[in-house]
């Protein structure tokens, strides 16, 4: 992608207010519009737009998918285990006012949202790892598996 | 809004909606299918939006416009991105197929309430007074939206965690791994 400046240079200055923008609906999810989800899904985009400019293996280094599958555990395992915490301080499942004494409910919703947000992020980064690395020509391991590979750049042409 | 402007906002949004999902089945050349599929799902933000729901818009625009459509690019990597043509001999089974789940669907819709109707269950359900009033005193955040998720629905929303989940590591398992296991069996 050496050629493609206008693509670098447009992509330096979007990934990092995309970042922000991801933190922003995450932690902001309680007064405004999104959430976990959403802020999951747009962290992974800004690591998926710099991975498909910079090559998949930049990104590979920045965030690593051993990091991504300690995530996508860890964001669900803050979700149930604040459900546990509840229970082991008298409450019912998932009940947030056991939580802190003022503002439960609220605290409970920032910490399950983050936990979504992780999972959610993780998993998104992972899937596209897993699709964008198979392909790769430059990747030993492939050149038997994927035989047809020069066929379909000739089909493309077409 | 004004009423106007809302109504021609839907209606040419929806005008547009239709133009793409006819160009999506028209067209055998799969990477701008898979452009066009981001288009539609920025419209159906759009649409999400004039329609005051701007949880599901920014849900729909993250996912449908951003990440499908780079899932879709990915995938040609691997397979050819030209649709394979169609035996002339089993296209009526395909035009019957769509034309009855098509009248199924039109069949349903016409159970639904007329749009803007004041007296849908969402208008009048005793629910509808929890969530959008009480709910302000017992969870203390202004979205309600993130209040029913995490809160009153919060087993659900564990669940679909969970899905996400277990749907990465399926995914992580079957084309992760495979290569290597693959390669193993061969040496």
């Amino acid at each position: 992608m050496r050629e493609h400046t206008v693509l670098r240079i447009v992509s330096q200055l979007v990934i990092a207010p995309m970042l922000l923008y991801a933190l922003y609906v995450q932690f902001h999810g309680e007064y405004s519009p999104g959430g976990g989800f959403q802020a999951g899904v747009i962290l992974a985009t800004a690591i998926i737009l710099y991975g498909l400019i910079f090559g998949v293996e930049a990104a590979r280094t920045a965030v690593t998918p051993t990091l991504l599958r300690i995530g996508a555990a860890g964001g669900l395992l803050i979700y149930g285990g604040t459900g546990v915490a509840t229970i082991l301080l008298g409450g019912n499942f998932l009940d947030y006012d056991r939580l802190f004494a003022h503002g439960g409910q609220h605290y409970g919703l920032i910490i399950i949202e983050l936990g979504v947000g992780i999972t959610v992020a993780s998993v998104m980064i992972a899937i596209f790892y897993v699709f964008a690395g198979r392909g790769r020509q430059d990747d030993p391991d492939n050149d038997e598996d994927h035989g047809s590979a020069d066929d379909y750049d000739a089909d493309d042409v077409s | 809004m004004n009423i106007a402007v809302s109504l021609i906002l839907n209606f040419g949004l929806l005008v547009f909606l239709v133009a793409v999902a006819l160009a999506l089945a028209r067209w055998r050349h799969l990477f701008p299918v898979a452009m066009l599929t981001g288009l539609f799902s920025l419209l159906s933000a759009s649409l999400f939006t004039v329609l005051s729901a701007p949880d599901v818009a920014l849900t729909e625009a993250a996912v449908g416009a951003g990440i499908t459509t780079v899932l879709f690019l990915a995938t040609f990597g691997l397979t050819r991105a030209r649709e394979k043509p169609v035996e002339s001999s089993r296209r009526p089974i395909g035009l019957a197929v769509t034309a009855i789940t098509g009248a199924i669907l039109v069949y349903a819709s016409l159970d639904m309430p007329h749009f803007g109707a004041p007296d849908t269950p969402v208008q009048e359900h005793p629910l509808r007074h929890k969530y959008l009033v009480e709910s302000q005193h017992e969870i203390h955040i202004p979205n309600t939206v993130t209040a029913v998720l995490g809160s009153y629905r919060g087993y659900d929303t564990l669940g679909e965690v969970a899905v996400v989940f277990t749907a990465g590591m399926a995914v992580l398992m079957l084309l992760g791994r495979g290569r290597r296991g693959r390669k193993r069996t061969k040496e």
